[in-house]
Parts: C-alpha cells; structure tokens; sequence
C-alpha cells in the first residue's frame, strides 16, 4: 500500500525511547502511579538500526509502546494480558538458535545474531487485528520470511511452513498449564509465508523485541488473526502436509488454519464485524483480510473462506 | 455481648460497615479510572471487573443461608437482601458498561448480539430476572407476595448464578480456570442447601413418627 505523505522516519527517530519514558514517569509520578518503572524494567531497550519501508507506511496512528508491551496474549507466560510483562523477564533470548528443517535442500540452525544480519531490517507499519476483536498499529522492525526461505532452498514438495515456539516451563511458566498444547505450533501455506507482506520480526518501535511480544524472533502476518503468528521461534519446517495448528486442537470449529482476518465470518461466540482499537472509544468498522486486500486476497482466489475459516 | 445473636443497635451500626465494603470495589475501579491504570484496553477492564463482582456478590448473598446454617450465627440473614441488591448493583453497572462504553448504543449490534450470541443471550437473561427480585426486595413487596411465593420466586437468585457462571465460561478463549472457580462455589452452595433441606425433612419425619 503505497501512501504518499508520509514522512519517512523510522518511529525510532520520532520521540527517543528514554524521552518518551521519562515524560510517561513524570505523569505517572504524579499520578502516584509505579507502572512506568515497571514497564522499563521490563524492557531490554537494545536499540536495532532499520530503515522504514516506505511501501508499508500507514497513516493509522500509532499505538503506544506502553501499550503494545503491556497488553499481550502470551500464553506462554500467563492468560491475562498483563501477565506475560509481568513473567517477561524469565526468557533467556541468548544463546537462541532457529532451525529450518524439512523439505529443503539445505536445513540449517540460524544463530540469532546471524538471522539478524541475513537481510536488512525494514521497519514495517501493520496493523495487527486479534481474534478478540481489539487491534494495535504497530512499527516492526524485520524482514521478509522469503529472505530466510530462499536461504533454504525449499524442495517442490513444500507446500506448507510450520512454524515451532520455545517449550520450556522453567522460562515459559504459563506451560506448565495445559491450556494449550505444548509447543505453539503455527503455520502458513508456502506462497503465504513467501508473501512479501509476511515479516521475519526482531524488533518494534526501533528495539529488540520485548520478551512479552515474542523475542527474540517472530512472524507478524498482518492480513491474519494475531494468534497466527507465531511468538519466540526455535524452529521452522517446511512440510508437504497442512500441519494441525495449537489452536486448531484447541478448538477446531473456532479456528482454522487459514484464520484470514474477515468481517464477514463471525468468531462462532462472537461477531468479527467490527473491533476496537486500542486508544479509541467507538469501534471500527474490520476490513478484510485487515486491510491489506489488495496485496493479499489474490492468495485465495476461488477458495471458500467461510470454510476456509 | 454474644455475637451470634446481636441485637437491634448493633446491626444498625454493622450495616453501614457492610454497605461502604461492597462499595469498595467501585471505589477501587474508579480509582484506577481516575489514575489511568485500567491498561491499554479500559473498556474491556471496567466490562470484566463489573461482571467479576456481579458474580461474587450473588455468591456472597447466597452463601448467606449455608453460612447462617453452618454456624448458627442468625443476623447474618438480616444482610442478606443488601448483598443481594448489590449484585443488582453490580449487575447494573456491568450491562450499562456493555450498552454506552462497549457498544455506545449501537442497538442493532446489540440486538444481534442478544439473538446471535450464546453467553450474551445468557446474560441478558440473568440480568432480566434480577429485576423483579430487585422490585420485591422490600418488607412490603415480601408482605405483598406472601412468604411462600416469595422465597419460591427468589429461589431464582440460583438459576441467574447458574447462568452468571455459564456467561463467564461462555466467553472465555480458552482459559476456563476463573468461571470454573465461581462453578465450583456455586455448586457447595447448592450442594449445602440440599443437605440442609434433607436433614431437616428427615428430622421432620423422625419426630412424626414418635
């Protein structure tokens, strides 16, 4: 989606990090509040240098750091939303290695510090909608998964991309609950995860991705529900099979694999219609495929989304 | 001075004591309102936590009668309608928060939701039939009805529990740990109840006999 417009400043530049914290301190201070400090502790703050992808520029405002690092679905840690920055500082994030596995010509174990210097890092403005009917604007920072794939060479018969999150209870407290099935497991049909729009992610608002949002790597996949991308990833396979998805189990007639973001296929408990976004009084209208139509709906051209949910 | 059987004045003093603690959760909600400190998502906050103590206050005022029973401590009764038009209260603010915050009067999603949506539907319908045990709440509605019908409609504060507890289940992702939580409560209370009411008919019997 080409805007024009839009100045070109990664949001790293616009109100340094510590600046920003220090304004929301004095107010909070104030205020007689303590979350501030809480918020900073939890924070790495390790700068990641990127250059804004102008093609992925939004006009949508912005939802504040304080927000996107203090409301999370995390399972993993806990299922209220503050938990997960609260349990945060369990995950170790180094040493931390990514295998990309299955039908490819060369399966290989990333280092992280090596997958953050496999292709530039972009910063990327997305929307991101969650099946619960709230949404964010978030500024990314990585690159496309088409990048790390090709590194691969994915064989003809790879036709699907699981995608495998970090078991571990000692770190993960929240898996010692078997509220989901251990690991998070995602995936996407092969020509998605080659989607230019489906991003590697290592960072947000120009730093290393707090542990709550998914440290030290994850995929942001705008056009689906939250939940499809996957959070902390160690390992990445390339199948010739649809892999059965954590949510999937969890709740078959509630979610599929495909989990396109769409207003006209209701959750089966409540309605997709419309969401709030963070910061906003009065919902909005969901758009399909959360606005990015136009790159993506291509991809399903002739399928049957109300079945193919 | 025994406590279990306190007198006339010392309720008149206990009852405010009691009033201004169930408002306490109130007072905390709007203090974190007032503070900033609902989150990133308030609406979703204020919805939750009124919805939290609607359930609790029903389970309060329905462990009233076990709890009267269990330790003989009879004034306790005497509390009971407070607690239960404090869930109303709660209830209130709960269903005020869905209409103007979450749907700001959007009466056809609102509509839809009521017919489409299993745990709003279950809702609502709790909070409906919390209206006419709000409305006979009073000595003379109680005199009105007559003892019998009265406790018979009443009896209904156990099937809006029921339904609370469905709503909250209901809505949940995926993590049923908290509605099972207030469930479980719920299902002592009844279970106390019922033993009561044998007991007490198995003691009738006995005595009919001699």
């Amino acid at each position: 989606m080409k805007l024009s417009g839009i100045p070109a400043t990664p949001a790293s530049e616009i109100t340094p990090r510590e600046l920003f914290y220090q304004r929301r301190h004095f107010m909070q201070l104030a205020l007689g509040g303590s979350t501030a400090l809480l918020a900073s502790a939890a924070f790495g703050g390790e700068k990641l240098a990127s250059s804004l992808s102008e093609a992925y520029g939004l006009t949508d405002k912005l939802t504040p750091l304080e927000d996107v690092s203090q409301y999370n679905n995390f399972y993993e840690f806990d299922t209220s939303k503050e938990g997960p920055a609260k349990m945060a500082g369990r995950l170790k994030t180094r040493p931390w290695t990514v295998s990309v596995e299955g039908e490819v010509r060369k399966p290989k174990q990333f280092a992280i510090e090596d997958l953050l210097k496999l292709a530039p890092m972009q910063e990327r403005i997305y929307r991101l909608r969650c099946v619960e009917a709230w949404s964010m604007v978030i500024p990314w920072l990585g690159y496309p998964l088409a990048e790390l794939l090709k590194q691969v060479e994915p064989t003809s018969d790879a036709r699907y991309v699981e995608f495998v999150s970090l078991h571990d209870p000692e770190q993960l407290p929240g898996q010692r609950r078997a509220v989901l099935e251990w690991p998070y497991r995602e995936g996407l049909r092969i020509d998605e995860a080659m989607h230019p729009l489906a991003l590697l992610t290592f960072g947000l608002y120009g730093e290393v991705l707090p542990n709550q949002n998914g440290a030290p790597v994850r995929m942001v996949v705008p056009w689906k529900y939250g939940f499809k991308s996957a959070k902390s990833i160690v390992k990445i396979r390339l199948l010739k099979q649809q892999p059965t998805t954590s949510w999937m189990q969890a709740g078959p007639n509630e979610y599929g694999f495909y989990a396109n973001v769409n207003p006209e296929v209701d959750h089966p408990r409540w309605s997709q219609a419309k969401e709030r976004r963070l910061g906003e009084f009065l919902k909005r209208p969901t758009l399909p495929f959360n606005g990015y139509a136009e790159q993506v709906a291509g991809l399903y051209a002739g399928m049957d989304l109300t079945k193919n949910f | 001075m025994n406590w279990k059987t306190l007198g006339d004045t010392h309720l008149r003093r206990l009852k405010p004591l009691v009033f201004l603690a169930a408002l306490l959760p109130l007072g905390l909600l709007l203090t974190a309102a007032w503070q900033e400190q609902l989150g990133a998502n308030p609406i979703e906050k204020i919805t939750h936590n009124t919805g939290y103590w609607t359930l609790t206050f029903l389970l309060i005022s329905l462990g009233v009668t076990p709890l009267r029973q269990l330790s003989g401590v009879n004034w306790l009764i005497r509390l009971r309608r407070m607690l239960g038009l404090f869930a109303f209260f709660y209830a209130c603010l709960h269903f005020l928060t869905y209409l103007v915050l979450d749907q700001f009067f959007d009466w056809s999603a609102i509509a839809k939701d009521i017919l489409k949506r299993p745990y709003i539907t279950v809702g609502f319908a709790a909070f409906l039939l919390l209206i006419p045990l709000a409305v006979t709440s009073t000595n003379a509605m109680q005199r009105r009805l007559g003892g019998k019908n009265w406790k018979r409609l009443h009896r209904l504060a156990y099937l809006i529990a029921g339904a609370g507890v469905a709503h909250f289940a209901w809505l949940v992702k995926k993590d049923l740990s908290r509605p099972l939580l207030f469930g479980a409560v719920l299902a002592v209370l009844l279970g106390l109840r019922w033993f009561y009411r044998f007991r007490a008919s198995r003691l009738r019997r006995s005595y009919s006999s001699v």
